[in-house]
């Protein structure tokens, strides 16, 4: 038996915190929560129902744009019809099933148009960021000339892609989530803790909790309008980043407020015995305990910017997502209601993953078995 | 010691003064009275109790005669309505770590590993010391209680009881006047409490701090204790019985067991709390 000092093991001599291990241990943990854990089994036969119901989707999806199609299709014939006869008609329905695109009419896109629109949309990328390359090309020796003497270098501002469009609405929703967790986790940890900063909070969170985002769009657009006029900033990366922060943080700070204030007794007890100070307290027993439920809030948090990236970026004109389809809306060509299709399908998987991402991450530190 | 040593360590002096008379902890005239909807109810009324430096105590009693209540205002976690309780000379005001408490369920940090939960209280009462020298100290206790492999594990991968060893040995580690044991072992299966009873022993018998345990076991009161304190049921509880173990230490189970005078204990206890 060994008494007094003790040799340790060479592996276990690290008892501080050791974020290279943390890391890899959470990454494992999170790849563990994204993992199906069912048998073969049972993952094939939900595979079967999931393709299954993948299937019937499409099939209801294909025949209702056709009767669509049709319904479009039949009212342009009348038209050219009454206006030009017999002759203009036939022309007219020629021209619609030849495929001629100057003559499609609009409806609901069909599943393969929609597939179109998102290859073209890759093709525009691929032209786009080739002509970026070139321009960087081409400007390189000017740019470094430029950084030589201090100069701004010179930016490529032609239009952004689709694939642009979408990094920059998951870079805008990033960094709103992060804003809200900087407001939120404070004031919610506050308001937890104390019952008199509880109820100097209690009503701002019962009143703007449910305004809708529009407002908050509107709101935030009175001040950063003034604000910029003394700052300089990306004005619609601002109104759209903080618009989504406050429309979303209020999930995560009722949430830690509720995991503050309900951390288990016994651990309270144990600060308590060991007298520990303020922020050993907090940082050592609170945040950690209520972690959970901190977490459980930003997965709701992340949704819900999401969703309202897309009202908001529509709104500010920030070049994301929100815009690409109000644009494209407005734009009017004879693809762009399949380009709206298809960028609805990749704010429904970006926001999926999002949300498995969150999840894997609240089960990673959820702390019972 | 000189004169001037003294004059200049009042601390010193008063340790003199305790060496004489050997109390560690005196209970004096302690009432604890809840507030409740019907009126305010009486827990405890007119408590006395002394209880020797080295000294194991157990208390055993009735579910709700404020055992609990009795230790938890020790600890410092639960205000006293009236009367007094001194630890070495001074009145308690609130919770400190020179009591340790050993909880009924572990209450470890589910997110902090074995080692983590006790250099917890380490750190914090040995902060003057060296972080080697604490992480020594954790280590010892650790070892102690068995553990020394499974330091690193997370405390929600141990069992119940490799958690409540975790406890002692945090409770052991921060070097307390006086260890609060409430009802440790109670969510144990039987065998596992055997086991632990036994390392809380052996650890005890190297440190004898003054202990006082809650029990509902009347074989493990008479097991551990030098004293064994009866509590009449409530309201208004008080020490109905004390029953001195006078067996040996350190302690075989299996020499107490086949003991004459432990089915005597037995039965007084018993007797006790039947009545």
């Amino acid at each position: 038996m060994k008494t007094g000092t003790i040799d340790l093991p060479k592996n276990n001599e690290k008892s501080t915190f050791n974020i290279g291990l943390v890391l890899t241990n959470m990454s494992k943990k999170i790849w563990d929560g994204l993992k199906p854990k069912s048998s073969s089994k049972v993952i094939f036969t939900n595979l079967f129902y999931v393709s299954l119901s993948i299937l019937l989707f499409f099939m209801f999806w294909y025949f209702g744009a056709k009767a669509l199609y049709n319904i479009e299709a039949n009212a342009l014939i009348e038209a050219a019809r009454k206006e030009g006869g017999d002759a203009a008609a036939l022309k007219t329905s020629q021209c619609i099933y030849s495929g001629d695109l100057a003559c499609k009419p609009n409806a609901l896109p069909s599943p393969a148009d929609v597939w179109n629109a998102g290859k073209s949309l890759y093709k525009d990328h691929q032209v786009l960021a080739a002509s970026k390359a070139k321009f960087y090309t081409d400007n390189s020796a000017l740019n470094a000339q430029l950084k030589a003497t201090g100069q701004k270098t010179m930016v490529y501002t032609g239009r952004s892609s689709f694939i642009d469009k979408a990094l920059k609405s998951l870079f805008t929703v990033f960094a709103g989530v992060l804003l809200a967790m900087f407001i939120a986790i404070p004031i919610g940890i506050l308001v937890g803790l104390n019952a008199n900063i509880k109820s100097m909070f209690n009503w701002i969170i019962q009143i703007f909790k449910p305004v809708s985002p529009v407002v908050w769009f509107l709101l935030v657009y009175m001040i950063v309008k003034t604000m910029s006029k003394s700052i300089n900033m990306d004005k619609s990366f601002m109104i759209s980043l903080i618009s989504v922060s406050l429309c979303s943080m209020w999930a995560t700070l009722v949430n830690t407020s509720v995991g503050v204030a309900s951390v288990d007794k016994d651990y309270i007890n144990v600060a308590n015995v060991l007298q520990l100070g303020f922020f050993k307290r907090i940082f050592k027993i609170i945040i950690p305990s209520a972690m959970p439920m901190i977490f459980t809030g930003l997965r709701v948090t992340v949704s819900v910017a999401w969703m309202v990236l897309i009202a908001i970026e529509l709104l500010a004109q920030s070049p994301g997502l929100g815009s690409f389809v109000w644009e494209e809306f407005q734009n009017g060509a004879n693809d762009s209601n399949s380009k709206i299709i298809f960028a609805m399908f990749v704010i429904g998987i970006i926001g999926f993953m999002l949300d498995k991402i969150m999840l894997a991450i609240q089960h990673s530190l959820s702390f019972t078995k | 010691m000189s004169e001037a040593s003294v004059m200049t360590q009042p601390k010193a002096a008063a340790n003199q003064f305790e060496s004489i008379n050997n109390v560690m902890l005196d209970i004096v005239d302690l009432k604890k009275v809840y507030p409740t909807p019907t009126g305010s109810y009486t827990v405890l009324e007119n408590l006395q109790l002394q209880i020797q430096k080295e000294e194991f105590v157990t208390i055993i009693g009735h579910s709700g005669c404020g055992k609990t209540t009795l230790l938890s205002m020790i600890a410092g976690l639960n205000q006293i309505s009236g009367g007094a309780i001194v630890l070495n000379g001074k009145p308690i005001i609130g919770p400190g770590p020179d009591r340790g408490v050993i909880f009924q369920s572990p209450s470890l940090m589910p997110w902090l590993s074995a080692l983590e939960n006790v250099m917890l209280g380490v750190d914090q009462v040995f902060s003057h010391a060296s972080k080697k020298d604490r992480l020594a100290i954790a280590h010892y206790y650790l070892d102690k209680v068995g553990l020394y492999g499974d330091m690193q594990k997370k405390a929600r991968e141990l069992s119940q009881g490799m958690q409540q060893r975790v406890g002692i040995a945090r409770a052991f580690a921060l070097k307390p006047k006086v260890l609060l044991l409430d009802e440790p072992f109670g969510m144990l299966d039987s065998l596992t409490r055997g086991e632990l009873q036994d390392v809380l022993l052996e650890v005890w018998n190297k440190e004898k701090i003054t202990a006082i345990m809650i029990t509902h076991d009347v074989d493990e009161a008479i097991f551990l204790a030098d004293r064994v304190i009866m509590m009449t049921s409530g309201p208004s509880a008080q020490i109905g019985k004390i029953e001195n173990i006078l067996f040996e230490r350190p302690r075989e189970r299996k020499f107490i067991i086949e003991h004459d005078d432990y089915y005597h204990y037995r039965k007084s206890l018993i007797d006790f709390l039947e009545h």
